[in-house]
């Protein structure tokens, strides 16, 4: 990295006005304004608050099962013959994924500012299972706003939500996705704001909430830099995760930002190819703009009119990406790259195959773009990936693309 | 003085009160727009307010989203808006026209070209519906230098101690949502948006216009005998969508607009004449 490396420089993001050097920000009806205040304020004071980081931290450990391991995959590794990999194990959090981690800290924030009701955008389901689990722990109703086209290529995680209590809402305006399901949760929240605390499942929308899930997703970059340390003896040359919204890429990095040596990349959905325009990949193939509450990198036509995207994974299906996503990509930290869906169903294949481990979609994304870069280093370096949530969600969708009858 | 600013004093020399229509630009029929316009107009309309349609209207209730979403099918676009007013200007030069919808095909296009365009089209001012004045600055700068008013929101939840801000940035009147919800949702309560609108004016001295919720006559006169001026959106969107829908042509539309125009108008004349 270049003298950008303070830092201090990385700590004190976002600044007052919630912005990433131009991105960010609060880009909201009204309405919302006094909510937000709100909900920064009480996360400003809580976040300082030793009770409620040992209520976060007991949560995190006795019910979610943290810390997760970082496991070392030998044979993977010795396959390509390059980089030593290493998997952040967030598939064995409770209910598969990394999202939990966040539910559980906005749930806490919710309890303390007394809202009864909660909601929460999904796309591929992890987001909108971990919001209805603890809803279910907590007694609060939850109401799960999902695409329609989603709510058929996850009916798995759809039934869960509905076993645990929630009320699954299909949307069918617009694309029928997450962008579209993320709209319809800011007009429930702008009509029930006094009663309702929203959930939002990624480092996207106004201000304070990037801020807010990166701070509760930061636990897997701290237990990975630690864990590392005590397992290598060294930190890790690179880093690598997959970015839809990006809230798992920036867990992991976050806490490795000032760590000059160790390289990032963030992996887009290349859906068809980039070259194809059938991808969600706003980073390397969009350009900024405003969506969903923040200025960020976006797919979008040549008249700020935002275009539908395409990939085979639910949880990347998104046509915006986090805010501190776009600095860091300006800035140079991280380096944005995509991987194809065939790319990632390969990757799908292989985890499984040679390691036992049956990972996410969203998540195989990131491992078909380690296995390039793995092949490009040495034995005596190692790679982290991110392992953001598990597979068993997907079988269907992996069993239909293949043309198998489950 | 703007043009706004204009109505508003002849219509205070008169105690009379502002009728706001909405419409999005090119719904239901992709080029009624001018005429529809006009149509408004005729029906006693003082001020229109032009929707700009956008693929993800976050704060649209059912009815303009499908407005939106109809117009996006038929290729309108922030460019072909400003070329609809450029039209209606050639017959229309005392209407004021205000565009209504989201930062980011503004942003987009660029707010300095924005500026530029839609002043020269005949546009007065713009509402950016997510764009609170803590994210204004940049847009307010263009607009003023070529003399267009920025219309803000002011909600339900919106506490005493902003409304400064959001006063100070403002220019043209105040836009007082009547109700937690979006456009067209259920019903509102008429003592909370007096009670609003009364806070609102110790604030400032721009004239106050309340909006989302407005059904029909009766509604529109109730909310008049605190505000300014009355928008009226879902009501109008959906029943020229319906005019549309059951195999109305192009005169039964704009006849339909007039209509439903003149009833509210007249209403919210009774209303005064009523309190005189």
């Amino acid at each position: 990295m270049t003298s950008d490396a303070n830092p201090l420089r990385y700590a004190n993001q976002p600044d007052g006005e919630g912005r990433f050097g131009p991105y960010g920000g609060k880009f909201v009806a009204e309405t919302l304004m006094a909510a937000l205040a709100e909900l920064e304020s009480m996360y400003r004071r809580l976040s300082e608050d030793a009770e409620f980081q040992r209520e976060f931290d007991e949560d995190l450990a006795h019910y979610v099962g943290r810390p997760s391991p970082l496991y070392e995959a030998r044979r993977w590794s010795d396959e390509i013959g390059g980089a030593r990999i290493f998997l952040k194990r967030e598939d064995l959090n409770h209910t598969g994924a990394h999202k939990v981690n966040n539910t559980v800290g906005q749930a806490l924030l919710a309890k303390h500012m007394g809202k009864p009701r909660v909601i929460a955008e999904t796309g591929a389901g992890q987001h909108g299972v971990a919001s209805a689990t603890i809803a279910a722990r907590l007694g609060l109703e939850c109401h799960v706003f999902m695409g329609a086209e989603d709510v058929q290529r996850q009916s798995l995680n759809v039934y869960r939500m509905k076993l645990l209590g929630a009320t699954v809402v299909p949307v069918t305006a617009g694309s029928a996705t997450l962008k579209d399901a993320m709209n319809e949760a800011m007009r429930d929240w702008v009509t029930n704001v006094d009663d309702t605390f929203y959930i939002i499942g990624t480092v996207a929308g106004p201000h304070p909430y990037p801020m807010l899930v990166r701070d509760f997703q930061c636990v897997i970059g701290r237990e990975a830099r630690a864990q590392c340390l005590a397992q290598t003896g060294k930190l890790p040359d690179a880093l690598v995760a997959c970015v839809g919204g990006g809230s798992n890429a920036i867990g992991l990095f976050h806490p490795f930002l000032a760590d000059e040596s160790v390289a990032m990349y963030g992996v887009e959905a290349g859906g068809h190819g980039i070259e194809t325009g059938q991808h969600a990949a706003p980073l390397s193939a969009g350009s900024p703009g405003i969506l969903h509450g923040n200025r960020t990198y976006l797919m979008q036509d040549e008249d700020g009119q935002i275009i539908h995207t395409h990939s085979v994974s639910a949880g990347l299906d998104y046509p915006g990406v986090g805010p501190e996503h776009s600095w860091l990509k300006d800035i140079g930290r991280v380096d944005y790259v995509a991987a194809n869906d065939d790319e990632a169903l390969a990757a799908f294949h292989k985890l499984t195959r040679i390691e036992g481990i049956m990972p996410a979609l969203e998540t195989a994304h990131a491992l078909a773009y380690a296995e390039k870069l793995a092949a490009t280093m040495t034995p005596e370096q190692s790679i982290v990936v991110n392992l953001s949530g598990r597979g068993d969600k997907d079988i269907l969708t992996v069993a239909r693309l293949e043309g198998i009858e489950v | 003085m703007s043009r706004i600013a204009g109505v508003f004093q002849t219509l205070e020399a008169t105690s009379r009160k502002a009728v706001i229509p909405y419409i999005v630009a090119g719904d239901p029929i992709v080029d009624i727009t001018v005429d529809l316009m006009t149509a408004l107009v005729e029906g006693g309309a003082d001020i229109i307010e032009l929707g700009v349609p956008f693929s993800d209207p976050m704060s649209e209730g059912p009815v303009i989203q499908r407005g939106h979403e109809r117009a996006l099918e038929r290729g309108v676009r922030l460019r072909g808006v400003l070329e609809t007013v450029r039209q209606f200007r050639q017959e229309n030069t005392h209407t004021p026209v205000l565009l209504m919808g989201y930062a980011n095909p503004v942003e987009h296009m660029g707010y300095q070209r924005f500026a530029d365009e839609a002043s020269a089209a005949g546009v007065d001012a713009l509402l950016t519906v997510d764009v609170p004045p803590e994210e204004v600055d940049d847009i307010n700068a263009e607009l003023k230098r070529v003399g267009m008013d920025n219309i803000f929101l002011i909600a339900p939840t919106t506490p005493s101690s902003r409304m400064d801000r959001i006063t100070a940035q403002a220019s043209g009147f105040i836009y007082y949502v009547s109700l937690k919800g979006v456009t067209g949702a259920g019903n509102l309560d008429q003592q909370a948006v007096s009670e609003q609108v009364a806070e609102i004016r110790r604030h400032t001295s721009l004239p106050v216009c309340v909006g989302f919720g407005i059904k029909d006559g009766p509604s529109a006169a109730r909310v008049a005998r605190d505000a300014d001026g009355v928008v009226i959106g879902s009501a109008l969107v959906q029943r020229l969508a319906d005019v549309q829908a059951a195999g109305g042509d192009r005169v039964a539309i704009l006849s339909a607009a007039t209509a439903l125009l003149t009833d509210i108008r007249a209403h919210v004349d009774g209303m005064q004449s009523d309190a005189a």
